[in-house]
């Protein structure tokens, strides 16, 4: 309440009309429908969802927009892919011998540098596990941009001729590689025959026992993929059974260091039947005990020969 | 007659399918203040007998979800006199319970306060066929009270069996399945002006809200005001509105008796600006502030400010003492209790077992009211609250909220009404098809 009036023409302001509380019919009837649960719904759930599926219909519907959104996005991608912090410089092989690590590096066939998104390692992993020389690889990208691979190659543990050539075999009797002579690796041992490169395990076992006779062996022979044959020099061999080679091998030796048996003139040791070993002697020795027996002596091919002395 | 049965029964079978969908709108139109409450009605209930309230009164399966109350508009002695006002108060208020309560109201329940209501008590008597009270025996029996002329424009607001009689037993509520010759019933109906009850229903459905039903304000401040003994004892409510003053009369839990006093408290407000020459605003200020009708010797020195904008300094600057305000205010309370006397003598309230007086609405806020009103009405004087109910904000719990929450209570349990009974059957074919139909329509 001003005590001073102010009556000076065009001071006097209109008294403002009071604002009427009430809502107007059209208010009060938005509110109304704004209050229904499905109208509600609609409003504020389908209305935006519509329209967000309208804009992105109709923004896609154009073929070049889709084309130049799609170059957009894939140059996106590729910056973001190329970025320094993602590149891949350089690749180490470890644990690989030079030839192996020569092929290894020829295998991977990422010319570096590259991104690290561009590299499929597993897919890598998998070419180069093709290599029959690597038993395990283990690759993967270290910080700082390397390629790092760590390869465990196959171990020769025999050589395996057959009649295609001989092959090295790892102790599994997985091929490690080919080799043109026996003589390249003198080292290991020789086993031979078809299906003997499923029973290296056995035939690695066998060479460990042969021991005192492992100078004179020559090799294992696998007979109908089913047994060994101990071909030892001098044209001796060791018949060894389906089961229980092992044993029948050291039974063997152990005739061997007590009677010198491998030293005498036999030329088969058949133990194929472990409760029946049988021996066959050779000519020299038959032929000693038929002059013994003065029984007509036996030609080498084994057929008999005309008593001289008599015939003559 | 047969057209108001037919638009009674309709409100209630709105009612019922509101009921149904669970949520009521409570409209208390008065002459100085709308009222709107949101009711919610949920069945099992949240709230739990040992809470207190719950049960007594019987309505434990509803909350109020939402209230509002705003200034009345367009409305002069509890009749809608410009209906656009009154429409904009009703969206205003409805507009704010909504915003309260979160749901849309669609359904309202009203109350009408003036229309000039007169009461009637009506009995009828028929003679029982089957030596047995039947279901519609008790509608042949209110169909058989002979009804006065009620007059023209007069549209019948409430008619409820208040006694049933079988033979010589009387004061039975529920006379179904006694044996006896004869049934006699006690019917009390209200009648208000027909163009009055109209220009509510045509301002609510300027609204966009259906009507499901309609009570007599006195009625629903006394549901609300009364306490279970006061209603069966008999008691009369009276209720100091802002338009008129309502007097109801319970016996037996029924209303027997209702009018109105067509004198309020926006008179003592007008007197009050005539008297000491203030504005109306300023008048109904003094009046809740500094009203009073007691006077004492202290009331002589507590000067009031009485500001004004009138820019002379020395008219702004009046003051008047409360003595003077109270002066003004108690003649006019006087000549309002003195009317309610000649009421409560016209409708026999002086035979009444019990003398029971209970004020209530936001007149009965008038500091000393009651002893005033012991002397003029009677002894058994006090100043009635509005029943608690659920979820009622504290503030909307005071006298002058009293038939609103009246209302609520009438919604959540309707006494029985005369259409609430089927018409008396003329062919029980028909009758059968028509239950049938209606069953459908309720439910699908």
């Amino acid at each position: 309440m001003s005590s001073v009036i102010d009556h000076r023409p065009g001071s006097q302001q209109p008294p403002r009309p009071k604002r009427d509380p009430a809502p107007s019919r059209l208010k009060y009837r938005l509110e109304r429908m704004w209050l229904k649960p499905l109208y509600r719904r609609v409003v504020r759930i389908g209305g935006p969802a519509f329209l967000i599926a309208m804009t992105a219909g109709i923004l896609l519907s154009d073929e070049d927009r889709r084309a130049a959104m799609n170059t957009t996005f894939t140059a996106l991608l590729d910056k973001v892919q190329s970025r320094e912090e993602f590149q891949v410089h350089m690749m180490t092989v470890e644990g690989a011998s030079p030839v192996v690590d020569k092929a290894v590096r020829a295998m991977l066939p990422v010319d570096l540098p590259a991104s690290s998104f561009d590299i499929d390692l597993p897919a890598l992993r998998l070419q180069v596990m093709q290599l029959d020389a690597i038993e395990s690889i283990d690759l993967r990208v270290k910080p700082g941009g390397v390629l790092a691979a760590v390869v465990t190659e196959r171990q020769p543990a025999i050589l395996w001729r057959h009649a295609r050539g001989i092959e090295i075999l790892d102790k599994t009797g997985h091929r490690v590689a080919s080799v043109t002579s026996r003589e390249v690796r003198p080292n290991l041992p020789l086993i031979t025959g078809e299906g003997a490169d499923l029973a290296v395990d056995e035939a690695l076992k066998l060479f460990d026992a042969a021991g005192p006779i492992l100078p004179r062996v020559r090799g294992l022979v696998r007979k109908g993929e089913r047994r060994w044959d101990l071909e030892l020099d001098h044209g001796q061999k060791i018949m060894l059974p389906e089961n229980g080679a092992l044993i029948a091998l050291e039974a063997a030796v152990a005739l061997d260091r007590a009677q010198d048996m491998m030293g005498r003139d036999v030329s088969v040791v058949d133990l194929r039947n472990p409760s029946k070993p049988v021996l066959r002697l050779g000519i020299d020795a038959r032929n000693t005990i038929r002059a013994a027996r003065e029984m007509p002596l036996l030609a080498p091919d084994g057929t008999i020969l005309k008593d001289e002395k008599k015939g003559g | 007659m047969p057209e108001l049965y037919e638009t009674q029964r309709a409100m209630r079978n709105i009612r019922r399918a509101a009921l149904q969908r669970g949520v009521i709108g409570v409209l208390d139109i008065g002459t100085s203040k709308i009222a709107c409450l949101v009711l919610r009605f949920d069945g099992t209930g949240t709230f739990r007998e040992t809470d207190g309230v719950g049960p007594m009164a019987g309505q434990a399966n509803f909350r109020v979800i939402g209230a509002a109350s705003t200034r009345s508009r367009g409305m002069r002695r509890g009749e809608i006199e410009t209906m656009g006002e009154t429409e904009r108060a009703i969206r205003t208020v409805v507009t704010a319970a909504q915003k309260v309560a979160g749901v849309r109201v669609d359904h309202v329940i009203a109350c009408l306060s003036g229309g000039r209501p007169s009461s009637y008590g009506l009995d009828g008597e028929i003679t029982l066929a089957t030596g047995k009270v039947h279901e519609h025996d008790i509608a042949s029996v209110m169909a058989a009270c002979d009804a006065p002329d009620f007059g023209r424009g007069r549209e019948v607001l409430h008619a409820q069996p208040v006694n049933f009689a079988v033979d010589n037993r009387t004061g039975l509520a529920d006379p179904r399945d006694h044996s006896g010759n004869k049934l006699a019933c006690d019917m009390h109906v209200l009648t208000v002006d027909g163009d009055a009850i109209g220009n509510l229903v045509q301002c609510i459905r300027r609204c966009d809200l259906e009507l499901a039903g309609v009570a007599s304000a006195s009625y629903a401040s006394a549901r609300a005001s009364l306490v279970e003994d006061e209603q069966e004892l008999g008691a009369a409510c009276i209720d100091f509105g802002g338009g008129g003053t309502g007097v109801s009369i319970f016996i037996r839990k029924h209303m027997i008796f209702a009018d109105n006093v067509r004198i309020g408290g926006n008179l003592i407000t007008q007197d009050i600006a005539q008297g000491l020459r203030v504005s109306l605003p300023m008048a109904e200020r003094l009046k809740t502030l500094n009203g009073g009708v007691e006077a004492t010797g202290r009331d002589d020195r507590d000067m009031i400010q009485v500001g004004g904008e009138t820019g002379d300094w020395e008219a702004d600057r009046r003051t008047v003492s409360r003595g003077d305000i109270i002066g003004v205010m108690r003649p006019r309370v006087e000549e309002i209790l003195e009317n309610v006397r000649e009421v409560l003598d016209a409708a026999g309230f002086d035979s009444l077992p019990s003398q029971q007086i209970v004020l209530t609405g936001g007149g009965s806020q008038i500091p000393g009211l009651d002893g005033l009103a012991a002397r003029i009405l009677g002894p058994n004087i006090r100043c009635g609250r509005p029943l608690r109910i659920d979820g009622l904000a504290h503030q909307l719990t005071d006298p002058s909220f009293s038939s609103a929450v009246g209302l609520a209570l009438f919604a959540a349990h309707p006494q029985d009404e005369w259409w609430d009974f089927e018409v008396p059957a003329d062919s029980y074919p028909t009758r059968s098809l028509r239950r049938a139909y209606r069953w459908f329509r309720n439910n699908w």
